[in-house]
C-alpha cells in the first residue's frame, strides 16, 4: 500500500498564503481552482497485531466481551475473530477515544436525557474505569474469576446484568458501560475493515451489503433481483486478485 | 530607437494590410477590435502564440516575463531569463537585431548562442516583422529589475560554444516557406504549427544530444514527468480519430467530446491557445490533420485488442477498474462528453510511452478550465490506494478494453514511474 | 488590534450555497467581492475521492466533513426552566464547514414551498378562523409570494440541474408530477431520477390509496447536465453515500459543482477560507455596517472595510453574529419584544419502520441516492381540511430511503434482542428486506412564542463569545401532526405488503441527541414591517441598510419541505434587488 505525504500548500499559483509577521494560516483562493498534485486524504488503516490502548487484561475481557455480543456460529465469526476488540482498542487510542473535536469546556452539569453527553470522561477513561469494575463485580459474583475466565452462559449472565442494571460497578455505571461497548462492538463489526473490525468483510457478506462500490447504475432498474457483486472495502478488494 | 521602429512601423503596416499572412478576422482578446493593426496588439498575440510566458514568467511572481523560471532539459535546469524591458536586468538595452536574432537565430546579446530551451529553431520560421512586433509588445510590458544568473548547466554543457556544433546538426534557419501547392488556411496552420506556436519541441522525439529526431516528428516525447502524445493522424496513438472541429475545440476550451487535458498541455491552452483566434486554430487541426501517422504502426492499428499479452491480469484489471474508475469513466469507457474523458479508443490511453496515463492515475489531475469549459472536474490521486501490480492491471486493461490496443505495463514500469514521480512537486 | 485591510465593496461572512450565489451575482455587477470562510476549501477529487468516500464510520458517525463542537457549538435547553448545556457533540443537527457549506454534504432533495406557505398566517386565519391557531403560535406571513419567487426557484434549478417531474405546469397540472405545487413556468432541467424498488413499491402502493406520488425533485442529477454559467455536472450513480458525504463524481448540485469554478476565475472575487468572522462592525450610529472583523487560524485579527456586508453563514450562526454584533433588538420572551432570536423552527420528522418478507422482498437499499424516491403531498402544507384534525401544518410523506450503510441502517423487528446470535440472524434476515426511511414523513413546524435563540450566559467559543442558545420544545400542534403522517405513512407501508410496521411518530420533549434533518429555521425573519421581523422582503436588515442576511433564518417558520430550493430562490431574488435597486441607490429598498 503506497501513501501519499498529507495534503501540503503547494506550488500552485492559483493558492498563496496570507503572509504577516506570525506565519498566518489563511489560505486565499483566487483565480483557479486549487490543486495539489498527487494530494489525497485517505484513513489510516488499522494494522492489525498488539494493542495501542488497551492493558494484556483488558484486552482479554474486551475480545471475550465481543465474542458474546457478537458469538460465533454458523452465520459469522464471533466479534473477537471479526476483529471488534481489535476496532475498539484502536478508537479508544485515537481522537475519538480523546472525544476530540467534542465541545468539551465547562461547567459540566448533568442535564436531561435530551441534553445528552454532558461527562468529561472520555470513552477511554470510561473503558478503563469499567473494565477494571467488571472484574471486581465478576470476582464477587462468580467465585474470584474475572470476565474473561468465565464460562459463556456466566458471561452472558454479567452482560445482561450490565443490561438491565443489575451488575452494579463500582465507579461507573453499568446501562451506560453496556450501551457504549454494545454501541462500539456493533459499530466495529459493521464498520469498514480498514479501521480493525468486520475482518474479511464477515458482516457485510453476511447480510448482502455489497461495500464501497460506487456505480449502482446497471441495477437500480433491476427490482427484487439479488446483486451477485462480492463485498469490498476501502482497501480491501478481494476481487482484485483472482 | 523607438522613433526607427515608429517609421518601420509605418512603412510595414501598408504592405501587412493585404498580406495573406494576417488574417484579418485575427481576434486578439476580448473586446479587442479585429480590424486594428497596431503592431503592439499584433505583438502581444504573437507572443501568445509564441507562449513566452510559459518559459520567461514566473507562477506566483507576478511579475510578467521577468524570467526566473527553471526550466527542466535532458542536461539539467535552465533559468529563464528576464526579457522585460529593464535596462540592465532585462533586454531594455539590446538592438532590433540582437532581439530579432535571438528568435531566429539563437543567438543573444552580444552574439552569445542560446540553448534551444529556447526554441528558436521553430521560432525562426517568423518574419523580420513578426519579430519586430513581438519586441514592440515587450517594450510596453512592465520593466522589472531582476537579476538572473544565466549559466546554470553543469559542464560541459554550460559551454555556449559548443552551441555551434549543435546548430550545425541540428538548427535550419529560415523564415516560413509556404507550400504552393497547400491552401491559405493549411499555410497558416503549418507557420503556427512549424514555427511560433512550436509543438514539435514537446510532441517531437528527441534524440541523443536534445535535438529533434526529425524522421519522427510529433511522434511523442516524455517530459517532466509526462508523454506529450502522438499528433500525427495515427488513427489509435495520434489525431486519426479526431476531427479539424475536435482539435479546434480542445485547443479553444482544453475539452471535447472525448477528452480534457491537463497537467503542462492544459497550462499552456490556458496560456496560450484558448487565447487564439478560431480561425487560426482551425488553421493548425487543418494542418496536423494532414500528417500522417508512422506507417510501422499500420499493422498494429489494424488489429483489434488483442488478448493480454503474458504475465498481466486483465480480469484483475477489470475488477479494479469496475471499483475505482468506471464511477465516472464508465463501465463501456465512454466517461461524459466535456466531464469525465472517454477511455475506449482514446488516443491518450494508447500511447507507446504510457507516462500521462500514468501520471493522471497515480497522482490524480485537474483539468483545465477555460472561459468556455469551466468546469476544471479533477481526477483524484490513486498512488495511495494501488500498488504498482494494481496500477499495472487497471492501466493494461484499460489500454486494451473497448476496441483499444497498446503495449501491456508492468508492475516494474509503474515502479519507476512512481518513484520518478514522487521526486516531482509538479 | 486588528489589521486593517485595504477596503472591498462586498464581505461575504460564509461561501456555502448563498455566499457562492450572492458571489457570482455581484461580482456580474462589477463588484470587487471578498467571502470569508470558516472552514477549509473542499476539492472534489481531493476530499470526496471515489477511492475513499464510501466510509460511513468517518463521515456519517464521526463528522469528518463537518464543523467540529470543539471549533464552535451551542447550547440547548427545552424552556426556560431549564438550564441551557451545550451541545457537545452533533445529533439533532449536523453543522457544515468549509468552503461549499451545506451544499457538500446535503442529500440534494430540492423542493419549492406552496404558494399558500408564504402565506401561513392570513391563509389558515380565512379558512379555520383566527381561533383555530394556539396561542402561542406565531406564525407570519413572508412579505414575498410564491409568484414573486417563482423565476428565482426556476434559476436554482437550472443552475443544479434539479431532476424531477413537474406538476404544475403553467396552471396545467401533469400527471405524474405533484398535483398540488405551485405552477411553474418551465420543466425541470433534467427528468426525474430513476427510482428502487421500495421507491416503487410504495408509489405504487399510495396510488391504489388514491394518493398521486411523484418522483422527489432531485439534485442528484438523473444524467449530464450543462448549467447556464457553463458548468458541467455528471450522473448520479447510485452509490448510497450522499448526505453526510460529499459527491465524488460531480453528480451532486453544490457550490464545487455548479458555481465556484466560473467564480473562481474572476479576478474581481478573493475567497479566504479558515478565517473565522468574529463581528459585523456597524459605525458609531449602529446604523451602518462598515465591514466585517475576522480571526486566522493563528489567532491574528484582520478588519475588512466594505461597502456592503452579506451575512450567508448557515441559520444558527447568522443570528448568533447578529446578537454579538448588535445589530437589532435581542428577542424576549416575556414581552415578545426584539426580533432577533424570535420565531425559531426545526423540522417535525417521523417515520415507520417496515419489515418485509424476507423471502419475497429485497430492496438492494445501498442502491439509492440523497434525493430519490417517491412522495406524496396530499398531506402537506394546508392542501388537507384541518377542521376536524384539530391542527394545523403538514409535510410530505415518501419513501425516500437514501441509503444501506449498515451501522445505522440496520433495523430489527421490536422484540429481537439486543445483542447475541439471534441479533445477528435478525440482522442478516432485515437488512434487504426492511424500508427503512429515516424522514419519511416531513413535517413543518411551525413558530412559538417560546421557541427562540439568545445568547447563552454561561458557556463560551474560543474567542469568549457567548454560544448561541437555542430553547425549544414541540407542542401539542406538531406532535399530533405527527401521529397524523405517521398513521399514513403506516398505512402506505402496509399497503405495500409489509409484514409488520412500527410506527415511529415525533414524541417530546425534543430530543438534541437524535438527528431530525438540519433544517434550523428563523431567528432572523423577513416580514412586511420592522414591528414584526429584522429582514425586509429583499433580506435585508430593518435596522442595517447595507446588511443583508441570506438563507433558512429568513424563514418565519418551517414548511413541510427541505428548505434548500427557497433558500436558493431567496438568494437569487435578493441578489436581483441588490443589482437592480440597491447599487443604484444604496439604502432602505422598503419603507414600511
Amino acid at each position: 500500500m503506497y501513501r501519499t505525504n498529507r495534503r501540503q500548500l503547494l506550488g500552485s499559483s492559483a493558492v498563496l498564503l496570507l503572509l504577516s509577521s506570525r506565519a498566518a494560516r489563511a489560505t486565499i483562493i483566487k483565480g483557479a481552482l486549487p490543486w495539489t498534485p498527487g494530494a489525497a486524504d485517505p484513513p489510516t488503516a488499522v494494522i492489525p497485531g498488539g494493542w495501542k490502548y488497551f492493558t494484556p487484561q483488558e484486552a482479554a475481557t474486551v475480545e471475550a466481551f465481543v465474542d458474546r455480543l457478537i458469538p460465533a456460529d454458523d452465520l459469522s465469526p464471533g466479534g473477537k475473530d471479526s476483529g471488534c476488540a481489535v476496532y475498539i482498542d484502536r478508537q479508544l487510542a485515537g481522537p475519538p477515544g480523546r472525544l476530540e473535536g467534542f465541545y468539551m469546556s465547562g461547567p459540566f452539569q448533568n442535564g436531561t436525557k435530551q441534553q445528552g453527553l454532558q461527562s468529561p470522561i472520555t470513552p477511554a477513561q470510561h473503558y478503563r474505569k469499567a473494565l477494571a469494575a467488571l472484574d471486581t463485580a465478576c470476582r464477587a459474583k462468580f467465585g474470584n474469576r474475572p470476565f474473561a475466565d468465565l464460562t459463556d452462559a456466566q458471561k452472558d449472565e454479567a452482560i445482561k446484568g450490565l443490561e438491565d442494571g443489575s451488575l452494579k460497578l463500582d465507579g461507573a455505571d453499568s446501562q451506560e458501560f453496556f450501551k457504549l461497548i454494545l454501541t462500539d462492538t456493533q459499530t466495529g463489526f459493521l464498520a469498514d475493515p480498514i479501521y480493525g473490525g468486520n475482518r474479511d468483510l464477515v458482516s457485510w457478506k453476511l447480510i448482502g451489503f455489497p461495500g464501497a462500490h460506487y456505480d449502482y447504475r446497471d441495477w437500480i432498474d433491476r427490482h427484487n433481483e439479488r446483486i451477485p457483486l462480492p463485498p469490498v472495502g476501502i482497501s480491501n478488494h478481494p476481487n482484485w486478485s483472482q | 530607437m523607438r522613433s526607427r521602429q515608429t517609421s518601420l512601423q509605418r512603412a510595414w503596416r501598408a504592405l501587412l494590410v493585404s498580406s495573406s499572412l494576417c488574417l484579418p478576422a485575427v481576434a486578439l482578446a476580448a473586446g479587442i477590435d479585429g480590424q486594428d493593426f497596431n503592431q503592439t496588439e499584433r505583438g502581444r498575440y504573437l507572443a501568445i502564440v509564441g507562449d513566452c510566458a510559459a518559459c520567461h514568467t514566473l507562477p506566483g511572481s507576478g511579475h510578467d516575463l521577468a524570467g526566473g523560471r527553471v526550466l527542466e532539459t535532458p542536461f539539467g535546469g535552465l533559468v529563464a531569463p528576464n526579457i522585460t524591458p529593464d535596462p540592465v536586468t532585462g533586454i531594455g538595452a539590446w538592438t532590433d537585431d540582437e532581439f530579432i536574432n535571438s528568435l531566429t537565430k539563437g543567438t543573444g546579446r552580444g552574439g552569445a548562442r542560446l540553448f534551444p530551451a529556447m526554441p528558436y529553431t521553430y521560432y525562426t520560421k517568423i518574419s523580420r516583422d513578426d519579430a519586430l512586433a513581438i519586441r514592440a509588445y515587450l517594450n510596453t510590458v512592465p520593466p522589472v529589475h531582476n537579476e538572473v544568473s544565466p549559466d546554470s548547466l553543469p559542464f560541459p554543457f554550460s559551454v555556449r560554444a559548443n552551441m555551434a556544433v549543435w546548430n550545425y546538426l541540428f538548427f535550419a534557419p529560415g523564415e516560413f516557406q509556404p507550400d504552393p501547392n497547400k491552401g491559405a488556411e493549411w499555410n497558416r496552420g503549418a507557420f503556427l504549427t512549424e514555427g511560433l506556436a512550436h509543438c514539435g519541441l514537446c510532441h517531437t522525439p528527441k534524440n541523443a544530444l536534445g535535438g529533434d529526431d526529425t524522421a519522427r516528428a510529433m511522434q511523442g516525447y516524455a517530459l517532466q514527468g509526462w508523454f506529450a502524445p502522438d499528433l500525427t493522424n495515427d488513427p489509435r496513438r495520434g489525431l486519426g480519430s479526431w476531427s479539424i472541429e475536435d482539435i479546434a475545440t480542445y485547443l479553444k476550451s482544453g475539452h471535447n467530446k472525448t477528452t480534457a487535458a491537463t497537467g503542462l498541455m492544459g497550462e499552456e491552452i490556458d496560456r496560450s491557445t484558448s487565447k487564439l483566434s478560431d480561425a487560426d486554430l482551425k488553421a493548425i487541426a487543418t494542418y496536423l490533420k494532414d500528417r500522417p501517422g508512422d506507417p510501422a504502426n499500420a499493422a498494429q492499428n489494424q488489429q483489434p485488442a488483442l488478448p493480454a499479452p503474458d504475465g498481466t491480469d486483465m480480469k484483475a484489471g477489470q475488477q479494479v477498474y469496475a471499483d475505482e474508475c468506471a464511477g465516472c469513466h464508465k463501465a463501456d469507457g465512454k466517461g461524459t462528453p466535456g466531464l469525465f474523458p472517454t477511455l475506449a479508443g482514446a488516443p491518450t490511453v494508447q500511447q507507446s510511452d504510457p507516462t500521462s496515463l500514468l501520471h493522471v492515475v497515480l497522482r490524480g489531475a485537474l483539468s483545465v478550465a477555460t472561459p468556455t469549459a469551466p468546469t476544471g472536474a479533477g481526477m483524484p490521486a490513486f498512488s495511495w490506494l494501488l500498488t504498482d501490480e494494481q496500477t499495472a492491471a487497471v492501466v493494461t486493461y484499460i489500454r486494451n478494453s473497448w476496441g483499444n490496443n497498446a503495449p501491456a505495463v508492468s508492475a516494474g514500469d509503474v515502479g519507476k514511474t512512481r518513484a520518478m514521480l514522487v521526486e516531482r512537486s509538479d | 488590534m486588528a489589521k486593517k485591510l485595504p477596503r472591498k465593496d462586498v464581505a461575504i461572512i460564509g461561501l456555502g450555497w448563498t455566499g457562492s450565489i450572492l458571489a457570482n451575482e455581484l461580482t456580474d455587477a462589477g463588484l470587487d467581492v471578498v467571502a470569508v470562510e470558516r472552514g477549509p476549501w473542499r476539492n472534489t477529487a481531493t476530499d470526496f475521492s471515489i477511492s475513499y468516500m464510501q466510509d460511513e464510520l468517518r463521515y456519517r458517525i464521526q463528522h469528518e466533513l463537518f464543523l467540529r463542537p470543539a471549533q464552535m457549538s451551542v447550547t440547548f435547553r427545552n424552556n426556560a426552566g431549564q438550564t441551557a448545556l451545550p451541545v457537545r457533540n452533533w445529533g439533532a443537527f449536523m453543522l457544515g464547514n468549509g468552503v461549499g457549506g451545506a451544499g457538500v454534504h446535503w442529500n440534494a432533495e430540492t423542493f419549492r414551498f406552496l404558494p399558500s406557505d408564504f402565506i401561513t398566517k392570513s391563509h389558515l386565519t380565512q379558512r379555520y378562523g383566527a381561533n383555530f391557531l394556539p396561542a402561542d403560535m406565531t406564525v407570519q406571513d413572508w412579505g414575498v409570494t410564491y409568484n414573486d419567487l417563482e423565476p428565482h426557484y426556476d434559476t436554482f434549478e437550472y443552475l443544479c440541474g434539479t431532476s424531477g417531474q413537474a406538476g404544475n405546469l403553467k396552471g396545467k397540472i401533469l400527471d405524474g408530477g405533484n398535483p398540488f405545487e405551485g405552477a411553474r413556468s418551465r420543466p425541470y432541467p433534467t427528468p426525474p431520477m430513476k427510482q428502487g424498488y421500495g421507491h416503487t413499491l410504495f408509489a405504487e402502493a399510495a396510488k391504489q390509496l388514491g394518493y398521486k406520488p411523484y418522483p422527489q425533485p432531485s439534485g442528484n442529477l438523473s444524467q449530464a447536465y450543462t448549467n447556464p454559467l457553463g458548468v458541467s455536472l455528471g450522473q448520479c450513480t447510485f452509490c448510497g453515500f450522499c448526505e453526510w458525504f460529499g459527491c465524488a463524481n460531480y453528480s451532486k448540485a453544490s457550490p464545487q459543482t455548479t458555481i465556484l469554478p466560473v467564480l473562481l476565475r474572476k479576478p474581481n472575487f478573493e475567497a479566504r477560507t479558515e478565517c473565522e468572522v468574529t463581528r459585523i462592525n456597524l459605525d458609531s450610529t449602529g446604523k451602518r455596517a462598515t465591514g466585517i472583523t475576522y480571526v486566522d487560524t493563528s489567532g491574528e485579527e484582520f478588519e475588512q472595510p466594505a461597502d456592503l456586508v452579506l451575512l450567508c453563514a448557515f441559520q444558527l450562526f447568522n443570528v448568533q453574529l447578529l446578537l454579538i454584533s448588535g445589530v437589532g433588538t435581542p428577542y424576549n420572551p416575556q414581552t415578545g419584544q426584539g426580533q432577533i432570536g424570535r420565531n425559531f423552527s426545526h423540522q417535525t420528522v417521523s417515520a415507520a419502520l417496515g419489515f418485509f418478507d424476507k423471502d419475497k422482498y429485497n430492496f438492494n437499499p445501498f442502491v439509492s441516492a440523497g434525493s430519490i424516491g417517491m412522495c406524496i403531498d396530499e398531506f402537506n402544507g394546508d392542501n388537507f381540511d384541518h377542521g376536524p384534525l384539530g391542527f394545523v401544518g403538514g409535510g410530505y410523506i415518501g419513501q425516500v430511503q437514501t441509503n444501506g450503510r449498515p451501522i445505522q441502517i440496520t433495523a430489527v423487528p421490536p422484540g429481537t434482542p439486543a445483542w447475541g446470535s439471534k441479533w445477528k440472524q435478525a440482522l442478516k434476515d432485515n437488512y434487504l428486506s426492511t424500508i427503512n426511511c429515516g424522514a419519511a414523513c416531513h413535517g413543518s413546524m411551525y413558530s412559538y412564542r417560546d421557541v427562540y435563540l439568545d445568547l447563552d450566559p454561561t458557556y463560551k467559543d474560543r474567542f469568549g463569545r457567548p454560544l448561541m442558545r437555542m430553547t425549544i420544545d414541540f407542542h401539542d400542534n406538531e406532535i399530533k401532526m405527527s401521529a397524523y403522517l405517521t398513521d399514513k405513512y403506516a398505512e402506505i407501508l402496509q399497503k405495500a405488503g409489509a409484514k409488520q410496521v412500527v410506527k415511529q411518530p415525533r414524541k417530546g420533549p425534543y430530543d438534541v441527541t437524535t438527528y431530525q434533518t438540519s433544517h434550523l429555521c428563523g431567528g432572523a425573519i423577513m416580514g412586511d414591517n420592522p414591528g414584526n421581523s429584522a429582514l425586509n422582503r429583499y433580506l435585508q436588515s430593518w435596522d442595517i441598510p447595507n446588511l443583508f442576511v441570506m438563507g433558512a433564518s429568513a424563514f418565519p417558520q418551517n414548511a413541510g419541505y427541505n428548505p434548500t430550493g427557497t433558500v436558493g430562490a431567496l438568494a437569487f431574488w435578493s441578489a436581483a434587488a441588490i443589482r437592480s435597486q440597491y447599487l443604484k441607490n444604496p439604502g432602505p429598498l422598503v419603507h414600511a
